[in-house]
């Protein structure tokens, strides 16, 4: 138990500061996902073949593909394209990235692809009935979208993003390879300078089942208040 | 593009593939087995049985795979009563630690698809069974389990993908799987997007053979409920 006291003796503060380094990346992570699929689910719903092979290709690609060597593209790729563009505009020195938005950039897109699914499934099982209406009774896009379309669309969509959550959470283990200091890299620093892998490795698996334990708890909150209607 | 790069790393990261397709039959047999006993387990009317059976799937779904591994590998030898054991021999091997790893996570996986593809058997099935005078050994053998798979082949296709998916994760543990290889790669020549083509295409390749032969499967399998 020593060794999770705080301060110097122990690792208590810097395994808390990883825990909040991983909810940082999932949140973060999160929100790209959000954006990309906010771009990706019209693709996936248009009619237009081409528009919707784009769609089809990111999320085939990303869901067929291990969420590792998606996160090695970016780890090794990001500071290379960057640089790469930064060379066009005449700069040449080396440029580093920072981890946390390499990471959370790659964890994105992989969330991206399944929130992408789950939109488009959610939306697609809106009743046809609901989007005619709205344009028959001539409202404008606005109110069409966020106040018709949207709130039925999170109803249906809560109870699997709240799945898509918990694989994001779970994915953003995987970043520790880039050596950002999250829970897995510090139970990993902490395993090897006390030799005590056993120890570090089992509290970073209760720091993860206490973070999937409290999200769920709120998320099925967030899904009795959406579905309050029905 | 460095074509040249991709063509010659083709056979080294194919090489490599056989070692994530022999890391994902094995595991995948072990936890179908694991996953179905907890599946028996998780529909036992003890109390006790049926929590320790949910506790075991709470704790393999709610953690990431990594720690998992890492657990089982950095964590397990530090045992010293296990190093006297014969069971040493097996996880001082990185291969079998990847295999325990990902059979316990396949298997908490499992029981859950082919418990609720228990539950959803209608029980009407049950009772004509019973009213014929079937024992339930066989009920279960040759109503239960048929029904069952034919449920859980969609859920269980889906899991398979993320398997194969998890098996990348056995590179963390230093083995040279598909993975790894390509981490190799790109780490000696520094061109990531080639070799994420290419290493790329060969999982989408699988997922696209384990998609189909799935579907394929729920054909034949599809029979009046």
């Amino acid at each position: 138990m020593e060794l999770l006291y705080f301060g110097d003796k122990g690792w208590g503060d810097e395994l808390f500061f990883a825990t909040l380094m991983t909810i940082a990346v999932s949140i973060t992570a999160m929100i790209i996902g959000f954006i990309f699929a906010a771009l990706f689910t019209p693709l996936k719903l248009s009619n237009n073949k081409f528009l919707n092979s784009i769609g089809n290709a990111y999320t085939t690609v990303i869901r067929g593909v291990p969420e590792l060597l998606v996160i090695y593209l970016f780890f090794f790729g990001g500071s290379g394209a960057i640089m790469f563009v930064a060379s066009i505009f005449g700069y040449n020195d080396y440029i580093e990235i920072n981890a946390f938005l390499t990471g959370s950039f790659s964890i994105g897109i992989i969330s991206g692809a399944y929130s992408t699914e789950v939109f488009r499934g959610a939306l697609q099982s809106i009743d046809k009935g609901q989007f005619e209406a709205a344009k028959v009774l001539g409202f404008n896009k606005y109110i069409y979208f966020f106040k018709i379309i949207l709130p039925q669309m999170l109803r249906l969509a809560i109870p699997n993003l709240s799945n898509v959550w918990q694989i994001t959470l779970k994915d953003t283990s995987l970043i520790s390879v880039t050596g950002l200091v999250e829970i897995m890299r510090q139970s990993y620093i902490a395993a090897g300078s006390t030799r005590d892998p056993l120890f570090f490795y089992s509290f970073a698996a209760v720091l993860y089942l206490m973070l999937t334990f409290l999200s769920m708890q709120l998320l099925n909150r967030l899904e009795t208040k959406y579905s309050k209607g029905y | 593009m460095d074509i040249e790069l991709m063509i010659s790393s083709f056979p080294k990261l194919l090489n490599a593939t056989l070692i994530t397709l022999k890391l994902l039959s094995v595991s995948l047999i072990l936890g179908l087995f694991i996953g179905l006993g907890f599946a028996i387990l998780r529909m036992n009317n003890n109390k006790l049985i049926n929590k320790f059976a949910y506790g075991y799937s709470y704790i393999f779904r709610g953690t990431p795979l990594l720690v998992q591994i890492f657990i089982i590998y950095f964590g397990l030898g530090q045992i010293e009563y296990l190093r006297t054991t014969f069971l040493w021999v097996v996880l001082k091997e990185p291969y079998w630690c990847a295999i325990i790893a990902f059979s316990l996570n396949t298997g908490a996986y499992t029981s859950e698809i082919l418990r609720s593809a228990f539950q959803t058997i209608k029980p009407g099935y049950l009772e004509a069974g019973r009213s014929l005078g079937i024992p339930s050994k066989i009920i279960f053998t040759k109503i239960q389990i048929p029904i069952a798979i034919k449920q859980s082949l969609p859920a269980y296709g889906n899991e398979i993908i993320l398997m194969l998916k998890g098996t990348s994760l056995a590179s963390t543990v230093t083995l040279m799987d598909l993975t790894g290889v390509a981490k190799y790669i790109i780490s000696t020549t520094f061109k990531p997007v080639e070799v994420f083509i290419v290493a790329g295409g060969i999982y989408l390749f699988m997922t696209f053979i384990i998609h189909n032969v799935i579907k394929y499967l729920e054909k034949k399998y599809r029979f009046q409920t």
